[in-house]
């Protein structure tokens, strides 16, 4: 599904990523963790193709194509999601209008016929159901005055009705409370299927309780220091980040 | 996107009273001419045998004063981003009436109108318009006839507007012959707007270049409530002048939501004014939509005459090409416990000049005062330039008072945001650019009014973001 080789990252006038290999087969959960800062959002950006990166070595293949040749919305057409660490707020344009549009793109995109308003409704609210979201929230603005966990249900929302091939979701956990962890584990859970990877970058094994990961990444300085089963999630969380950046890395351990 | 935000600077030393010109030491001289206006106020004066000597003295003594002000040049401070000079320096005629049909107006007229009074060439054709339906005691009628006998037109005529005027009202004064007159008497309630229509239609091929100088008298009594709508506009291609002067009073706890549509010709000059006096607990509300024209000047002044007002100006302009949309708006809070609210939204493309100058003034026993200005614009291109002030003067210390700009391109984050849903680049822009002008329009409250708009805007926003027009 994914193939990512020695992928070198620029940003700001520094060099975040330096030589990433990671490789996600279909159906596969990785679990991405990692003292702040270590790049694990870039990571996520630049497969989403945000345009603050300069890609300065490697590759990226995606059902065996060139990704980084693609345009953002091409991305997405193709089946990369990216659900948002700091979901961006769009006044003006509800949620309503912004997922029939973006699920109409995709749905061109694969040969598919454009929903209606009416199809479209049919189709949301099977999954407002399963995220329980209220229909209220479909007639508000994108994500403006949202509160932390709304944008985060929201993203996984947007995922649960654009059916991605490869989901990257960015610290969905964040921001939310117990309840709504669960509720967003299920919707990610509901969604995970033989021919759809996902990866899951988080600071925490309560996540991955819910969501539990083929396999377990250690981000540290712009490198992936550790790779295992998802018992290396408990360990770090047992012993933080400081006995595998040791030596490694001149940061700070813990997150 | 740019931000400034911050409250109250210190109070300035001179304070000109309520609802009175700003004061100027030595002005600089005028630019232009008078004379293409006063000859042609001398050659159509004749045609006027029929007029009051109250209405020939006020017209009289308003071409005196025209000609003592002369044009503002950009070294006058309310002028300074705007040169007038095409105004100054062309020879204009008073636009001669042409004949039109209903189905001629239709792409500016507005379903479930109340009245619509339709003005062609500055004439007032009773044929095209619709008066019917008023309840009883509503007027909404031409104004010459108004002013023909003593009566409220003439109370209220040049009542609001501050005096000695300056260039265009007294331009306005001097030439106008006709307009519309709005009188709503005490607790009456209009649920339909009242739509004055104002076209100008020319012949692109005409030598002569026609100006109309529209005149709109609104007296709303007390506890009385109606929304009103202006429309200017004209033949595609034609170049004219308009220059246009509304007045607006409203008795106490009266509600007025006065909306201005402006879709004048790509090549037409447009001045418009308006000003508003509101006693104790009124509401004004303004929507202001600027979308035509080659040279436009918008202003409005509020005057707070009474405790408890409340005063709303909305306002979007829309241009590209090389037009230039110039608003001035005036708040002023002269009594206490008033509040302001204004938001001014601009979507700026190709060569395109906009000016926004917010002024909003406290005087010192307006205590209590919640003023709150917020200014926003998209530049969509690398050639479209705002000039952006606000301004504010105040002299009471117990005051809430905010202003807010914001002046810049598309938020990158948003446009990225809305690219990794599988929505192109050129579509994720036109829908920022529509949620960023369709806020002003949500605030319309008539359907009728603002679902109509809401096409037209679509429309010219696809025109402002053409490619000739837009960033890559
Ligand atoms: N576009 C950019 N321009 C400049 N610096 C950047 C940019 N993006 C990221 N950085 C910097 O690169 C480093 C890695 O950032 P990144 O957001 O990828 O970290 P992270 O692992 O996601 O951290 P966190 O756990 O706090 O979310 C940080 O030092 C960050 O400030
Ligand atoms: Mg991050």
């Amino acid at each position: 599904m994914l193939e990512i080789r020695n992928l070198k990252v620029r940003g700001g006038g520094k060099d975040i990523l330096k030589g990433i290999s990671l490789s996600v087969g279909a159906g596969e959960v990785h679990a991405i963790m990692g003292p702040n800062g270590s790049g694990k959002s870039t990571l996520a950006r630049v497969l989403s193709g945000h345009p603050g990166y300069e890609v300065t070595g490697g590759e990226i293949l995606f059902k065996g194509r060139n990704l980084l040749e693609m345009e953002p919305e091409e991305r997405a057409r193709e089946g990369v999601f990216m659900a948002f660490q700091y979901p961006v707020e769009i006044p003006g344009v509800n949620n309503a209008y912004f997922l029939k549009a973006a699920l109409n793109a995709v749905r061109k995109h694969r040969g598919l016929p454009e929903l209606d308003a009416m199809e479209f409704m049919a189709l949301v609210r099977e999954k407002m159901k399963v995220l329980e979201i209220d229909a209220a929230f479909l007639n508000r603005p994108v994500n403006e005055g949202f509160s932390g966990g709304e944008k985060k249900r929201n993203e996984i929302f947007q995922m649960a009705v654009l059916e991605p091939a490869l989901a990257v979701l960015d610290e969905t956990d964040s921001g939310l409370d117990i309840d709504a962890l669960r509720i967003v584990s299920n919707g990610v859970n509901a969604m995970r299927s033989p021919d759809r990877s996902t990866i899951v970058v988080t600071h925490y094994q309560r996540l991955l309780n819910y969501i539990v990961p083929d396999f377990v990444h250690v981000l540290a300085g712009g490198l992936i220091v550790r790779s295992a089963g998802k018992e290396l999630a408990h360990e770090l969380e047992a012993k933080g980040y400081g006995w595998i950046e040791a030596g490694l890395t001149d940061q700070p351990a813990g997150a | 996107m740019s931000n400034v935000s911050n409250t109250t600077p210190a109070p300035s030393p001179v304070l000109p009273p309520a609802g009175a010109g700003a004061m100027r030491a030595t002005p600089p001289p005028p630019i232009g001419q008078t004379e293409p206006y006063t000859s042609e106020w001398d050659r159509t004066e004749a045609a006027r045998a029929g007029q009051s000597p109250w209405l020939r003295n006020r017209r009289r003594a308003a071409r005196d004063r025209f000609v003592e002000a002369g044009f503002p040049g950009t070294r006058v401070e309310d002028w300074r981003f705007t040169n007038i000079a095409p105004i100054a320096e062309s020879r204009f005629t008073l636009a001669a009436p042409r004949p039109i049909t209903r189905g001629d107006l239709a792409a500016w007229t507005f379903a479930g109108a109340a009245a619509e009074l339709v003005f062609v060439n500055g004439h007032y054709v009773p044929a095209l318009s619709v008066t019917g339906g008023l309840p009883a005691g509503v007027v909404a009628g031409p104004l010459a006839a108004a002013l023909a006998a003593d009566g409220p037109a003439r109370q209220a005529f040049g009542a609001v507007v501050p005096s000695p005027l300056s260039t265009f009202p007294a331009l306005n004064t001097a030439f106008f012959a006709e307009g519309a007159f709005v009188l709503l008497p005490p607790h009456t309630v209009l649920e339909g707007p009242i739509h004055l229509l104002f076209v100008t239609t020319a012949d692109a091929r005409a030598v002569e270049t026609a100006m109309t100088h529209p005149r709109v008298l609104i007296v709303a009594g007390e506890d009385s409530q109606a929304r009103i709508v202006e429309s200017y506009a004209g033949t595609t291609g034609a170049t004219y002048f308009t220059n246009a002067l509304t007045e607006v009073s409203l008795g106490a706890h009266a509600v007025v939501e006065h909306c201005r549509v402006q879709r004048e010709s790509e090549a037409a000059f447009h001045v418009g004014l308006v000003h508003v006096d509101g006693a104790r607990s009124s509401t004004f509300t303004s929507h202001a939509f600027a979308l035509g024209g080659a040279l436009v000047r918008n202003e409005i002044a509020a005057v707070m005459n009474g405790e408890g007002m409340e005063c709303t100006l909305n306002g979007l302009y829309l241009a590209t090409g090389g037009q230039l949309i110039d608003n001035h708006t005036t708040i002023d809070h002269a009594t206490p416990h008033c509040s302001s609210h204004e938001v001014y939204k601009g979507v700026l493309g190709g060569r395109a000049r906009g000016v926004f100058n917010g002024k909003i003034i406290v005087r010192p026993d307006a205590q209590k005062t919640d003023a709150k200005q917020t200014n926003r614009a998209l530049l969509l291109s690398d050639d479209a330039v705002i000039d952006t002030k606000p301004q504010l003067e105040i002299f009471a210390n117990d005051v809430k008072c905010t202003h807010g700009a914001a002046i810049g391109q598309l938020d990158d984050d948003a446009v990225f945001y809305l690219r990794s849903r599988a929505i192109g680049e050129a579509d994720a822009r036109t829908m920022l650019i529509h949620a960023f002008a369709g806020e002003v329009l949500d605030r319309v409250g008539l359907a009728a009014v603002r679902e109509p708009l809401r096409a037209e805007l679509t429309a010219r926003l696809s025109a402002v973001l053409a490619p000739a027009g837009g960033r890559p």
